[in-house]
């Protein structure tokens, strides 16, 4: 059990949170022929928009209303119309993901009677649909945008228009994953519940949109995704897999909405994690796990032979958002390291769970006395100076980092995910010994 | 300084701005005022461009004063290089939370200049309002000036709201806040004949130190760098220096004004990019410090370098001959680096001239030639038709423009202010030229562009 403490200070030095927005825009971008929209100022989407390119480097759709001193005094409805419209004539999105921010919010603009007064003047528009989700800066971090975002999609479009005719499968699943899971991740689980001969509506599926792929022609909006049709039927699934605490909400809407049941997995990361999953697919399915698994279970036991040596009694400090800290945490105490110190953006039902002394919630000054005689950092490349100042290896998680390549197929979650992890990590330490 | 609608038409009407067709200073030019399109706008705001013009201060605190996602999203990317202090890439943020948007974040404010004091000793606190903070009326100036009074560092307020208008609106933002609160505050230990201030030049991929060895080569002294590599102590100084020198850049124009007409400092108005761009730089500070011995050693250090740099050209004239280029980029820059690519003995199909006061536009025409297009919008797919059209082998841009290069297979090089090579002086075309080089003659673009054999 740990304490979650929260250091008594006025000012955040080296943030380790992004805003909620950043996040609602991460998760819309899984959607195909999205633009996420904020409603803020220019530079709320400038900035967001940079650290989705420098972490992903891929082009990255995201629009502004443009608020102005103006506007923020009379409202932004004029600017939200005016906004979409623009958006509809440009860019043609088959689904705009419509965000607050701290001006928005602060300000106090009536959303929900915008959008009525939007789709009275506009029924021209009614097949367009418009996920709205309040994300006000000056709360929350990163991962709550990004769930809020899955809740308000999972609650807006299957009720919006009768199901399309898709085809359809008695298989069908709904896997809700959250902002831990990279699209190298999102991969990695849709090809294991496939082989379980189940049908997995992703959502939102960013293995398709964010994993880094050349594609044939130009596009203002996102090229892959899960689509509209698939958001339609989701009420044919017959379960929801929800990877990630974060993805409760949206579960409990689904079940609650949809009739749908679903089963919580904190994390795919680490050998009893991943059984769990593979036994829960199996149940599901009726189908035995597949030989395929079943070897690289036995790799995955080997490379846990190979590398504990050089992880035992290790002291790892961590930067990372909940459900991240608390995958990675877990599964590092399973391997015999020692968690020296964990710093986090933002509150989550899993901290207090965990099986270490404390919590931060707090900014990477803290971190960084915490993490003071670490033999490993693990967070997003903003640690890298701090890991320079202390002598002190770090492994790259997280979001945003912009110096090393390919995050948009990095994969740590199933046996393969795992074993990857162990070997890098495990280098890292042992390149330590070498030194 | 009070961020009054009066101050923002003054920044907006800068009646040095060649931007501004209205110099009697009677309504607002155009090109200042056009405001942001909902669901068109791509740029930065206000806050964002006070902080490209400050932050490059290396040895101040940067606080921004707001919810998580104005530093949150943003500290630590700016490409600004420091040859000592670090303090200007640590983050500080009030990161304000809702009880504060509800009662106020004055004492959080507060509190936390004088953390910062404490624990970091800074040469000076720039501190940033945002949109947040001036909505719920938080008080900036008052609670800098009882910070700096308490602790005896200056406490700059910077009142720079996102929503008050661009990038560019908010680089005037961040002047006058040197105006008011820095520059005269301070004398310097010894002043020379050959004093210079650099203005609107922030070492981006360290390109200052491509230039500064010429200055010192000369004897001419930079008093303060505003702001690339700067110092406070030195910019608090920068009245005492002779000469203005304006980089590439409209954005600071009116501090470069301003102290003209306070302290008689003349300013001119340079580029450090390409042969002809820089030699026309260091003759004109010569000519106007207006000591003939120094316009000879300007002279002397010209066909030195131009000797040197065409030897170490020569391989890549030969690899860049004629190759077909479309330029995307703002301002100054738009004619600056078509007189460099032309250095190189490139061929400049299409430019950007959306930025462009009409002085720039004409040198723009006259370089191009009768075949070149100008370009006064271009989004993403406008830009690829025209490469397209031009039959241009390479896009030169932004960075926000890379992956719409990249992604259609076209050769790209970053040229704004993410960009990771020093291109200005005459080294710095060297490097140009060598990225260049690499940039179209990679080996992927044939592969990529080749088709499965099973297509």
């Amino acid at each position: 059990m740990a304490t979650i403490t929260t250091l008594k200070k006025s000012v955040a030095v080296n943030p380790l949170k992004q805003s909620q927005p950043l996040g609602a825009a991460l998760a819309f971008l899984g959607l195909k022929g999205v633009m996420p929209l904020f409603h803020g100022s220019q530079g709320c989407t400038a900035f967001a928009k940079v650290m989705l390119v420098r972490h992903f480097r891929e082009a990255i759709p995201l629009s502004t209303t443009a608020m102005t001193e103006v506007s923020t005094i009379l409202g932004g409805e004029e600017n939200i119309e005016t906004a979409v419209l623009t958006l509809v004539e440009k860019s043609n999105p088959e689904i705009i993901g419509l965000c607050t921010t701290g001006l928005t919010e602060t300000r106090g603009d009536d959303m929900d009677g915008i959008l009525k007064n939007f789709r009275k003047r506009h029924p021209e528009l009614d097949h367009l649909p418009i996920v709205f989700v309040s994300t006000a800066d000056f709360k929350g971090a990163l991962q709550d945008g990004y769930a809020a975002a899955v809740e308000g999609i999972v609650k807006t479009i299957p009720t919006m228009s009768p199901a399309a005719p898709l085809d359809y499968y008695p298989s069908q699943i709904v896997v809700l994953a959250g902002s831990a899971f990279t699209p190298g991740d999102v991969q990695e689980v849709k090809e294991i519940v496939s082989a379980f001969g189940l049908h997995p509506i992703v959502v939102p599926d960013l293995s398709i949109s964010l994993d880094g792929h050349l594609g044939d022609s130009y596009s203002a909006v996102t090229g892959g995704g899960t689509t509209l049709a698939q958001l339609q039927s989701l009420g044919n699934s017959v379960f929801t897999l929800a990877l990630g605490e974060s993805m409760r909400g949206a579960a409990e809407i689904l079940q609650k909405q949809l009739g749908i049941p679903f089963e919580m997995f904190p994390q795919l990361t680490g050998l009893g994690a991943t059984d769990e999953f593979l036994q829960a697919l199996s149940d599901i399915s009726g189908i035995p796990v597949p030989e395929k698994y079943r070897h690289q279970r036995r790799q995955l036991q080997d490379a846990m032979l190979d590398t504990h040596f050089f992880f035992g009694r290790k002291r790892v400090s961590l930067a990372l958002e909940p459900d991240l800290l608390s995958t990675i945490a877990q599964w590092l105490l399973a391997m015999g390291a020692e968690i020296q110190a964990a710093v986090t953006t933002t509150k989550s039902p899993l901290l207090k769970q965990l099986p270490i002394e404390t919590v931060t919630i707090g900014d990477l000054e803290d971190f960084e006395q915490l993490a003071t005689g670490s033999d490993l950092l693990i967070g997003n490349s903003n640690l890298a100076p701090i890991a320079r100042r202390l002598h002190t290896p770090l492994y790259r998680l997280g979001f945003p980092i912009f110096d090393r390549l390919g995050n948009g197929q990095r994969c740590t979650v199933g046996y393969r995910g795992t074993t990857e992890l162990l070997f890098d990590i495990g280098n890292l330490f042992l390149e330590q010994e070498e030194l | 300084m009070k961020l009054t609608q009066g101050k923002i038409n003054e920044l907006l009407s800068e009646s040095a701005c060649e931007h501004n067709h209205k110099k009697d200073g009677k309504g607002k030019n155009k090109s200042c005022t056009q405001q942001a399109q909902p669901g068109a706008a791509q740029g930065g705001c206000a806050f964002d461009g006070a902080m490209i013009a400050l932050v490059p201060i290396t040895d101040a605190a940067h606080l921004v004063h707001g919810p998580i996602a104005c530093a949150g999203n943003s500290w630590g990317s700016r490409g600004s290089l420091s040859s000592g202090p670090m303090l200007y890439k640590m983050g500080f943020t009030t990161d304000l939370n809702e009880n504060d948007v509800i009662f106020g974040g004055e004492k959080r404010l507060y509190k936390a200049i004088l953390e910062i004091q404490q624990r970091y000793n800074p040469a000076a606190i720039f501190v940033y309002s945002t949109c947040v903070t001036a909505l719920i009326g938080d008080d900036l100036d008052a609670v800098c000036q009882t910070a700096a009074e308490k602790t005896g560092t200056p406490v700059i307020p910077v009142n720079s709201p996102g929503f008050i208008g661009s990038k560019n609106l908010g680089n005037r933002v961040g002047g006058e806040a040197l105006l008011d609160y820095v520059v005269g505050t301070r004398e310097p230990e010894l002043t020379t004949p050959y004093d210079i201030n650099l203005i609107g030049e922030y070492n981006i991929a360290g390109e200052l130190w491509n230039v500064l060895p010429l200055f010192e080569k000369l004897g001419i002294r930079v008093l303060a760098q505003i702001t690339g590599d700067g110092r406070y102590q030195d910019i608090a100084c920068a009245h005492r220096a002779k000469l203005n020198v304006m980089i590439c850049s409209k954005a600071l124009i009116n501090m470069a004004r301003k102290m003209e007409e306070k302290y008689g400092i003349p300013y001119i108005e340079e580029s450090f990019y390409g042969v002809e761009d820089m030699n026309r730089c260091l003759r004109n500070i010569a000519a106007k410090l207006g000591d003939p011995n120094l316009q000879q050693r300007v002279e002397q250090l010209i066909a030195a370098e131009t000797e040197k740099l065409n030897e170490a050209l020569i391989p890549y004239r030969e690899r860049l001959k004629g190759k077909r280029v479309v330029l995307y980029t703002g301002g100054v820059k738009s004619w600056s680096i078509i007189s460099a690519a032309k250095d190189l003995g490139m061929e400049v199909c299409a430019t950007s001239t959306k930025k462009s006061t009409e002085e720039d536009k004409a040198r723009i025409k006259e370089l191009l030639g009768k075949d070149g297009i100008m370009l006064e919008k271009g989004n993403a797919q406008e830009l690829l038709r025209v490469i397209a059209q031009t039959r241009a082998e390479m896009l030169i841009a932004g960075g926000r423009n890379q992956y719409t290069a990249l992604k259609a297979r076209i050769p790209f090089l970053d040229i704004n202010q993410e960009r990771h090579h020093p291109y200005a002086g005459y080294d710095g075309l060297v490097e140009m030229a060598r990225e260049l080089d690499e940039a179209l003659h990679s080996p992927v673009w044939e592969q990529i562009r080749q088709p499965a054999p099973w297509e």
